[in-house]
Protein backbone atom coordinates (compact mmCIF):
# COMPACT_ATOMS: atom_id res chain seq x y z
CA UNK A 1 0.00 0.00 0.00
CA UNK A 2 2.58 2.20 1.03
CA UNK A 3 4.01 2.99 -2.24
CA UNK A 4 0.95 2.63 -4.28
CA UNK A 5 -0.51 5.62 -2.13
CA UNK A 6 2.53 7.54 -3.96
CA UNK A 7 1.54 6.98 -7.31
CA UNK A 8 -2.23 7.47 -6.54
CA UNK A 9 -0.98 10.93 -5.37
CA UNK A 10 1.12 11.24 -8.87
CA UNK A 11 -1.78 10.48 -10.66
CA UNK A 12 -3.56 12.88 -9.30
CA UNK A 13 -1.45 15.54 -9.49
CA UNK A 14 -0.61 14.88 -12.66
CA UNK A 15 -4.15 15.33 -14.29
CA UNK A 16 -4.56 18.23 -12.25
CA UNK A 17 -1.69 20.33 -13.33
CA UNK A 18 -2.33 19.08 -16.80
CA UNK A 19 -6.23 20.67 -16.80
CA UNK A 20 -5.02 23.59 -15.17
CA UNK A 21 -1.24 24.30 -17.56
CA UNK A 22 -2.37 23.18 -21.02
CA UNK A 23 -5.02 26.58 -20.93
CA UNK A 24 -2.45 28.74 -19.60
CA UNK A 25 -0.30 27.79 -21.97
CA UNK A 26 -1.54 27.45 -25.31
CA UNK A 27 -4.04 30.18 -25.06
CA UNK A 28 -1.78 32.57 -26.44
CA UNK A 29 -3.22 35.53 -27.62
CA UNK A 30 -5.92 37.35 -26.43
CA UNK A 31 -9.06 36.11 -27.31
CA UNK A 32 -11.42 38.70 -29.57
CA UNK A 33 -14.87 36.62 -29.42
CA UNK A 34 -16.85 38.95 -27.23
CA UNK A 35 -19.44 36.38 -25.94
CA UNK A 36 -16.20 34.47 -25.14
CA UNK A 37 -14.71 37.16 -23.32
CA UNK A 38 -17.89 38.03 -21.42
CA UNK A 39 -18.29 34.27 -20.76
CA UNK A 40 -15.05 34.06 -18.91
CA UNK A 41 -15.41 37.87 -17.07
CA UNK A 42 -18.25 36.47 -15.52
CA UNK A 43 -17.33 32.53 -14.94
CA UNK A 44 -15.17 33.59 -11.16
CA UNK A 45 -18.58 35.28 -9.90
CA UNK A 46 -20.96 32.42 -10.75
CA UNK A 47 -18.88 29.74 -9.41
CA UNK A 48 -17.69 31.78 -6.06
CA UNK A 49 -21.33 32.52 -5.85
CA UNK A 50 -22.38 28.90 -6.19
CA UNK A 51 -19.64 27.64 -3.84
CA UNK A 52 -20.77 29.73 -1.29
CA UNK A 53 -24.36 29.08 -1.12
CA UNK A 54 -25.59 27.63 0.28
CA UNK A 55 -22.27 25.65 1.25
CA UNK A 56 -21.69 28.21 4.11
CA UNK A 57 -24.80 27.22 5.80
CA UNK A 58 -23.90 23.85 6.57
CA UNK A 59 -20.16 24.86 7.57
CA UNK A 60 -21.01 25.33 10.92
CA UNK A 61 -22.53 23.99 14.29
CA UNK A 62 -25.94 25.92 13.64
CA UNK A 63 -27.47 27.02 10.36
CA UNK A 64 -27.84 30.36 12.33
CA UNK A 65 -24.29 31.07 13.35
CA UNK A 66 -23.82 30.50 9.49
CA UNK A 67 -26.84 33.07 8.15
CA UNK A 68 -24.95 35.48 10.88
CA UNK A 69 -21.55 34.90 9.15
CA UNK A 70 -22.73 35.34 5.76
CA UNK A 71 -24.77 38.48 6.12
CA UNK A 72 -21.79 39.79 8.24
CA UNK A 73 -19.49 38.83 5.32
CA UNK A 74 -21.79 40.65 2.79
CA UNK A 75 -22.45 43.92 4.71
CA UNK A 76 -18.58 44.15 5.47
CA UNK A 77 -18.01 43.28 1.80
CA UNK A 78 -20.92 46.05 0.98
CA UNK A 79 -18.59 48.40 2.39
CA UNK A 80 -15.35 47.50 1.02
CA UNK A 81 -13.80 46.24 3.66
CA UNK A 82 -10.38 43.92 2.89
CA UNK A 83 -10.50 40.43 2.44
CA UNK A 84 -8.96 39.57 5.60
CA UNK A 85 -11.33 42.13 7.74
CA UNK A 86 -14.45 40.02 5.93
CA UNK A 87 -13.34 36.85 6.20
CA UNK A 88 -11.98 37.19 10.62
CA UNK A 89 -14.85 39.19 11.15
CA UNK A 90 -16.83 35.63 9.91
CA UNK A 91 -15.40 33.38 11.62
CA UNK A 92 -15.54 35.33 14.61
CA UNK A 93 -19.20 35.64 13.80
CA UNK A 94 -19.46 32.05 13.78
CA UNK A 95 -17.34 31.52 17.54
CA UNK A 96 -19.44 34.50 19.56
CA UNK A 97 -22.80 33.67 18.19
CA UNK A 98 -22.29 29.61 18.82
CA UNK A 99 -21.21 31.10 22.58
CA UNK A 100 -24.59 32.83 22.41
CA UNK A 101 -26.59 29.44 20.98
CA UNK A 102 -24.77 27.25 23.82
CA UNK A 103 -25.79 29.60 26.63
CA UNK A 104 -29.40 30.24 25.73
CA UNK B 1 10.36 46.64 -13.30
CA UNK B 2 12.17 44.24 -10.92
CA UNK B 3 11.00 46.46 -7.95
CA UNK B 4 7.68 46.41 -9.89
CA UNK B 5 7.84 42.59 -9.29
CA UNK B 6 8.89 42.81 -5.62
CA UNK B 7 6.10 45.19 -5.02
CA UNK B 8 3.31 42.61 -6.69
CA UNK B 9 4.65 39.83 -4.98
CA UNK B 10 4.04 41.47 -1.65
CA UNK B 11 0.65 42.86 -2.61
CA UNK B 12 -0.14 39.11 -3.32
CA UNK B 13 1.33 37.93 -0.14
CA UNK B 14 -0.86 40.60 2.21
CA UNK B 15 -3.71 39.34 -0.10
CA UNK B 16 -2.87 35.34 0.27
CA UNK B 17 -2.64 35.64 4.47
CA UNK B 18 -6.81 35.12 4.38
CA UNK B 19 -6.67 32.68 1.96
CA UNK B 20 -3.84 30.90 4.05
CA UNK B 21 -5.78 31.34 6.84
CA UNK B 22 -9.37 29.75 5.18
CA UNK B 23 -6.65 26.98 3.83
CA UNK B 24 -5.31 26.45 7.09
CA UNK B 25 -9.02 25.20 8.34
CA UNK B 26 -10.13 23.67 5.27
CA UNK B 27 -7.05 21.37 4.77
CA UNK B 28 -6.97 20.29 8.38
CA UNK B 29 -10.51 18.78 7.83
CA UNK B 30 -8.54 17.38 4.47
CA UNK B 31 -5.93 15.94 6.70
CA UNK B 32 -8.50 13.92 8.65
CA UNK B 33 -10.34 12.57 5.74
CA UNK B 34 -7.00 11.32 4.16
CA UNK B 35 -6.25 10.10 7.80
CA UNK B 36 -9.96 7.97 7.04
CA UNK B 37 -8.23 6.79 3.91
CA UNK B 38 -4.68 5.07 5.30
CA UNK B 39 -2.56 8.05 4.51
CA UNK B 40 0.78 9.10 6.78
CA UNK B 41 1.10 12.58 7.74
CA UNK B 42 3.58 12.85 4.91
CA UNK B 43 1.76 11.39 2.46
CA UNK B 44 -0.86 13.47 2.96
CA UNK B 45 0.82 16.60 3.16
CA UNK B 46 2.39 15.75 -0.04
CA UNK B 47 -1.11 15.13 -1.84
CA UNK B 48 -2.07 18.82 -1.19
CA UNK B 49 1.18 20.69 -1.63
CA UNK B 50 0.83 18.85 -5.08
CA UNK B 51 -2.63 19.07 -5.73
CA UNK B 52 -3.91 22.18 -4.36
CA UNK B 53 -7.35 21.24 -5.01
CA UNK B 54 -10.25 20.37 -1.83
CA UNK B 55 -12.83 19.07 -4.03
CA UNK B 56 -10.36 16.91 -6.11
CA UNK B 57 -8.10 15.95 -3.48
CA UNK B 58 -11.69 14.52 -1.07
CA UNK B 59 -12.62 12.61 -3.94
CA UNK B 60 -9.49 11.30 -4.53
CA UNK B 61 -8.96 10.20 -0.77
CA UNK B 62 -12.38 8.64 -0.78
CA UNK B 63 -11.45 6.86 -4.34
CA UNK B 64 -8.20 5.50 -3.10
CA UNK B 65 -9.70 3.88 0.41
CA UNK B 66 -12.18 2.37 -1.56
CA UNK B 67 -9.65 0.41 -3.59
CA UNK B 68 -10.46 2.87 -7.03
CA UNK B 69 -8.08 1.78 -10.14
CA UNK B 70 -5.10 4.65 -10.79
CA UNK B 71 -7.49 4.74 -14.38
CA UNK B 72 -10.63 5.64 -12.13
CA UNK B 73 -8.50 8.66 -9.97
CA UNK B 74 -7.58 10.30 -13.50
CA UNK B 75 -11.41 10.39 -14.58
CA UNK B 76 -12.62 11.59 -11.05
CA UNK B 77 -10.14 14.14 -11.06
CA UNK B 78 -10.58 15.15 -14.82
CA UNK B 79 -14.30 15.71 -13.35
CA UNK B 80 -13.87 17.46 -9.72
CA UNK B 81 -10.75 20.07 -11.15
CA UNK B 82 -12.61 20.74 -14.45
CA UNK B 83 -13.95 24.29 -13.18
CA UNK B 84 -9.91 25.00 -13.43
CA UNK B 85 -10.04 24.41 -16.97
CA UNK B 86 -12.70 27.11 -17.15
CA UNK B 87 -10.53 29.11 -14.86
CA UNK B 88 -7.08 28.67 -16.74
CA UNK B 89 -8.50 30.10 -20.05
CA UNK B 90 -10.31 32.98 -18.14
CA UNK B 91 -6.59 33.59 -16.88
CA UNK B 92 -4.63 33.30 -19.76
CA UNK B 93 -6.72 36.53 -21.10
CA UNK B 94 -5.10 38.72 -18.06
CA UNK B 95 -1.75 37.27 -18.96
CA UNK B 96 0.25 39.74 -21.34
CA UNK B 97 0.20 37.76 -24.64
CA UNK B 98 4.14 37.85 -24.40
CA UNK B 99 4.23 36.40 -20.99
CA UNK B 100 6.92 33.52 -20.85
CA UNK B 101 6.58 29.70 -20.76
CA UNK B 102 8.13 29.41 -17.67
CA UNK B 103 5.68 31.43 -16.05
CA UNK B 104 3.03 29.90 -17.33
CA UNK B 105 4.27 26.82 -16.22
CA UNK B 106 4.72 28.04 -12.37
CA UNK B 107 1.08 30.02 -12.54
CA UNK B 108 -0.29 26.83 -13.32
CA UNK B 109 0.68 25.24 -10.28
CA UNK B 110 -1.85 27.12 -8.15
CA UNK B 111 -4.76 27.81 -10.11
CA UNK B 112 -7.40 27.28 -6.93
CA UNK B 113 -10.53 28.96 -6.77
CA UNK B 114 -9.21 31.63 -4.56
CA UNK B 115 -6.29 31.98 -5.98
CA UNK B 116 -7.63 32.48 -9.46
CA UNK B 117 -10.51 34.94 -7.42
CA UNK B 118 -8.32 37.52 -6.71
CA UNK B 119 -5.43 37.01 -9.74
CA UNK B 120 -8.50 37.73 -12.19
CA UNK B 121 -9.77 40.73 -10.93
CA UNK B 122 -6.16 42.81 -10.50
CA UNK B 123 -6.68 45.84 -12.01
CA UNK B 124 -4.89 45.98 -15.79
CA UNK B 125 -2.96 42.81 -16.83
CA UNK B 126 -1.81 39.98 -14.21
CA UNK B 127 1.78 40.20 -13.01
CA UNK B 128 2.97 36.92 -12.64
CA UNK B 129 4.79 37.98 -9.18
CA UNK B 130 1.64 38.82 -7.64
CA UNK B 131 0.26 35.12 -8.32
CA UNK B 132 3.87 33.63 -6.92
CA UNK B 133 3.74 35.98 -3.56
CA UNK B 134 0.04 34.50 -2.67
CA UNK B 135 1.39 31.39 -3.38
CA UNK B 136 4.23 31.83 -1.03
CA UNK B 137 1.63 31.86 2.26
CA UNK B 138 -1.31 29.78 0.25
CA UNK B 139 0.67 26.57 -0.37
CA UNK B 140 2.45 26.13 3.21
CA UNK B 141 -1.33 27.31 4.68
CA UNK B 142 -2.80 24.22 2.41
CA UNK B 143 0.20 21.74 2.61
CA UNK B 144 0.55 22.45 6.69
CA UNK B 145 -3.15 22.16 7.32
CA UNK B 146 -3.48 18.77 5.88
CA UNK B 147 -0.49 17.17 7.58
CA UNK B 148 -1.80 18.62 11.04
CA UNK B 149 -5.32 17.64 10.03
CA UNK B 150 -3.99 13.74 10.05
CA UNK B 151 -1.73 14.18 12.79
CA UNK B 152 -3.81 15.46 15.50
CA UNK B 153 -7.50 16.25 13.61
CA UNK B 154 -9.33 15.90 16.83
CA UNK B 155 -6.96 18.60 19.02
CA UNK B 156 -8.90 22.15 18.34
CA UNK B 157 -11.79 22.49 19.76
CA UNK B 158 -14.40 21.54 17.41
CA UNK B 159 -15.86 25.42 18.04
CA UNK B 160 -12.67 26.63 16.89
CA UNK B 161 -12.68 24.61 13.40
CA UNK B 162 -16.47 25.30 12.61
CA UNK B 163 -15.28 28.74 13.18
CA UNK B 164 -12.05 28.94 10.84
CA UNK B 165 -14.10 27.14 8.10
CA UNK B 166 -16.49 30.24 7.15
CA UNK B 167 -13.41 32.18 6.38
CA UNK B 168 -13.08 31.27 2.96
CA UNK B 169 -16.59 32.13 2.38
CA UNK B 170 -15.97 35.38 3.87
CA UNK B 171 -13.03 35.99 1.03
CA UNK B 172 -15.55 34.63 -1.39
CA UNK B 173 -18.04 37.52 -0.64
CA UNK B 174 -15.01 40.11 -0.24
CA UNK B 175 -14.37 39.06 -3.86
CA UNK B 176 -17.81 39.35 -5.54
CA UNK B 177 -19.51 41.64 -3.90
CA UNK B 178 -17.97 45.15 -4.17
CA UNK B 179 -18.05 44.77 -7.83
CA UNK B 180 -21.55 43.57 -7.64
CA UNK B 181 -22.35 46.58 -5.86
CA UNK B 182 -21.31 48.91 -9.07
CA UNK B 183 -23.04 46.83 -11.71
CA UNK B 184 -26.84 45.68 -11.70
CA UNK B 185 -26.06 42.67 -14.01
CA UNK B 186 -22.95 41.43 -12.19
CA UNK B 187 -25.46 41.78 -8.92
CA UNK B 188 -28.36 39.77 -10.70
CA UNK B 189 -25.60 37.40 -11.89
CA UNK B 190 -24.42 36.63 -8.53
CA UNK B 191 -27.88 36.31 -6.89
CA UNK B 192 -29.36 34.00 -9.78
CA UNK B 193 -25.91 32.06 -9.28
CA UNK B 194 -26.69 31.57 -5.29
CA UNK B 195 -30.49 30.79 -5.90
CA UNK B 196 -30.05 28.08 -8.53
CA UNK B 197 -27.15 26.49 -6.63
CA UNK B 198 -29.60 26.28 -3.03
CA UNK B 199 -32.67 24.82 -6.21
CA UNK B 200 -30.14 22.62 -7.65
CA UNK B 201 -29.54 21.14 -4.05
CA UNK B 202 -33.27 20.55 -2.72
CA UNK B 203 -34.41 19.64 -6.52
CA UNK B 204 -34.95 15.94 -7.57
CA UNK B 205 -32.53 14.50 -9.99
CA UNK B 206 -29.95 17.45 -10.00
CA UNK B 207 -29.53 17.03 -6.14
CA UNK B 208 -27.46 13.87 -6.41
CA UNK B 209 -24.92 15.65 -8.64
CA UNK B 210 -21.53 15.77 -6.96
CA UNK B 211 -20.57 19.29 -5.39
CA UNK B 212 -17.81 20.03 -8.01
CA UNK B 213 -20.40 18.69 -11.18
CA UNK B 214 -23.07 21.46 -9.84
CA UNK B 215 -20.53 24.08 -9.73
CA UNK B 216 -19.29 23.03 -13.50
CA UNK B 217 -23.06 22.86 -14.72
CA UNK B 218 -24.25 26.12 -13.75
CA UNK B 219 -20.77 27.98 -13.96
CA UNK B 220 -21.62 27.11 -18.21
CA UNK B 221 -25.35 27.92 -17.68
CA UNK B 222 -25.25 31.33 -15.97
CA UNK B 223 -21.86 32.46 -17.37
CA UNK B 224 -22.88 31.52 -20.76
CA UNK B 225 -26.29 33.49 -20.58
CA UNK B 226 -25.24 36.16 -18.94
CA UNK B 227 -22.38 36.39 -22.02
CA UNK B 228 -25.38 35.58 -24.74
CA UNK B 229 -27.69 38.28 -22.99
CA UNK B 230 -25.09 40.84 -21.93
CA UNK B 231 -22.14 40.62 -23.30
CA UNK B 232 -19.63 43.52 -21.79
CA UNK B 233 -18.44 46.50 -24.54
CA UNK B 234 -15.41 46.70 -23.21
CA UNK B 235 -12.62 44.55 -22.30
CA UNK B 236 -12.41 44.32 -18.62
CA UNK B 237 -9.00 46.59 -18.26
CA UNK B 238 -10.54 49.94 -16.39
CA UNK B 239 -12.19 48.10 -13.74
Amino acid sequence: MNLKIYLYILVMAGVTYLIRMLPLTFIRKEIKNKTIRSFLYYVPYVTLSVMTFPAILSETGSIWSAWAALLTGIALAWRGKSLLIVSASACLVVFLSELLLLRL
Amino acid sequence: MVSENKSWFYRGMQHGIPIALGYLAVSFTLGIAAKNAGFTPFAAMLASFTNNASAGEFAGFTLIASGASFFQVAVMELITNARYLLMSCALSQKLSPDTPLIHRFLISYDVTDEIFGISVLVPGKLNPWYVYGAMAVAIPGWSIGTFFGTMMGSLLPASVVRALSVGLYGMFLAIIIPPAKKSRILAGVVLLSMGLSYLFTKLPYVSSLSTGTRTIVLTVLIAGGAAVLFPREEPDDES
